[in-house]
């Protein structure tokens, strides 16, 4: 399981870095998405599907590998 | 096609519930159905969950004539006072302009910078707990919590003195009652702009450490006209929804004592009992409105290019299709998808200050005063049906 954000859609809603704050943070400058841990522990799994459901700019993407 | 004309329903029978109308949509029409503006256009309307998430991501719908959808009456504005409304703004434009417009933005308000806020939202709400429980008799949790929180908060943020509160209130007032006339409106928008534009005047002369301030420092080919317009958004958004969240919230949890009860018992679900309450009470009541810019399909209809299409929130959070049980009060919901705030890149910018603020108040309330009740019965508490954030217009308390 992989995540890969993109940076250029996201509308800094923060939903991401107030849910998963283990795995996202917000750029100080623009509030957009920065990505802290690529390859998360299994255990996150159902929080980050929610996170790519609850991302109001579909700025996160969960890859199965 | 028939010639019935399909206005919003916007009657409600029980205080809390969208009007029974629309939540029959549901079942009957689905979740796309027809609809007549209030300025002649023929449109649609959209209630189901799933359709109106898909709607508020979709390129295809712009935010561009959002006054002129208005769904519940037409503004009567002369083409000069027009111009000045459909101005260029954070909630009338679409991407790229609205993606630069927002990102001037996006970095003030990050989760981390809404949560070193904290401990002062902590004291001014104490202070305003204090307060309560000092006066005599019933206490209108309006006037003396509810609205004084957020406006205290969102002045010490952006740097807007607090002892000009009546007039950007009363101003904002008037430009959300529905009934106000299109000179009104017009009246009021000149007179909050003028209010702004004085004070960001005054932000260039005299730097603080305000967000207006840093707004300015950060983008130096912003015009007053510009900061002034984005201030005042920030400034009405800020204040007006998370008072109208809190006045609400707390009535709804005295009418429902088992709630009440269950937060009391369990402060830490708090965080859990305001998503629920967003998504339960779902302020902005009467929708947001979009305008095809091309031929599309949703939920099975075929809109056309042109049409002016009402997404609407407050139908979508109950919808028994996303939601078990749509119509309870539920602090154990295992999603907390809903769209309270919106969805897709208009979604507010407030939202983690309005979270926090709205934590911190429910938290500490029902810690104070743990037997809060309605001073007057239920039915007579004045709802806020006549204006574009829902609400109560009073709650009298009796703290002891």
């Amino acid at each position: 399981m992989r995540i890969t954000v993109s940076p250029d859609s996201c509308c800094g809603s923060g939903q991401c870095a107030l849910r998963l704050p283990e795995i996202f943070d917000q750029d100080e400058v623009d509030g957009t998405v920065v990505l802290l841990v690529e390859r998360p522990a299994e255990q996150f799994r159902a929080a980050l599907r929610e996170a790519v459901l609850t991302c109001p700019s579909g700025a996160i993407e969960l890859v199965e590998e | 096609m028939t010639d019935t004309v399909n206005l919003l329903p916007t009657t409600r029978t029980a205080p809390l519930d969208p009007p029974p109308e629309l939540l029959a949509l549901h079942t009957d029409e689905g979740p796309v159905s027809r609809l007549d503006f209030p300025n002649g256009r023929r449109g649609w309307l959209v209630t189901g969950f799933d359709e109106v998430r898909a709607g508020l991501i979709d390129p295809r719908l712009s935010a561009r004539d959002r006054l002129a959808l208005n769904p519940i009456r037409k503004l009567e504005l002369t083409d000069e006072q027009w111009e000045q409304a459909n101005r260029p703004n954070l909630l009338n434009t679409d991407p790229p302009d609205h993606t630069r417009l927002r990102r001037m933005l996006t970095g003030l308000f990050t989760v981390r910078r809404m949560r070193a806020l904290t401990p002062r939202i902590e004291e001014i709400v104490a202070e305003h707990l204090d307060a309560m429980a000092a006066g005599p008799g019933p206490v209108d949790l309006v006037t003396a919590l509810a609205l004084p929180v957020p406006s205290l908060v969102i002045c010490e943020l952006l740097g807007v003195p607090y002892e000009d509160r009546e007039t950007f209130q009363g101003l904002t007032a008037t430009l959300l009652r529905i009934d106000s006339t299109g000179e009104q409106v017009a009246a009021a928008g000149d007179g909050l702009r003028e209010y702004m534009t004085g004070l960001v005047r005054a932000k260039r002369e005299t730097p603080d450490d305000g967000l207006l301030s840093e707004l300015l420092q950060n983008e130096e080919s912003l015009t007053d006209q510009e900061a002034a317009g984005t201030g005042l958004l920030l400034l009405i958004a800020g204040h007006e929804t998370t008072a109208n969240m809190i006045g609400l919230g707390t009535y709804t949890l005295l009418n429902e004592p088992e709630r009440w009860a269950e937060l009391r018992a369990h402060p830490e679900l708090v965080e859990q009992a305001v998503e629920e309450l967003l998504r339960y009470l779902t302020i902005v009541h009467f929708g947001l409105p979009r305008t095809a810019t091309e031929d599309l399909v949703l939920g099975g209809r075929e809109i056309a290019a042109g049409d002016p299409v009402l997404l609407h929130l407050s139908a979508a959070n109950r919808d028994p299709a996303q939601f078990d049980g749509p119509e309870f009060l539920d602090f154990h919901r295992e999603s907390v998808r809903h769209i309270a705030f919106g969805y897709g890149v208009h979604q507010c910018l407030g939202q983690q200050l309005a979270r926090n603020e709205m934590a911190v108040v429910f938290r500490r309330l029902v810690e104070r005063f743990p037997d809060l009740r309605l001073a007057v019965p239920a039915g007579e508490v004045p709802m806020r049906t006549d204006m574009a954030i829902y609400g109560v217009h009073h709650l009298p308390v009796e703290v002891g």
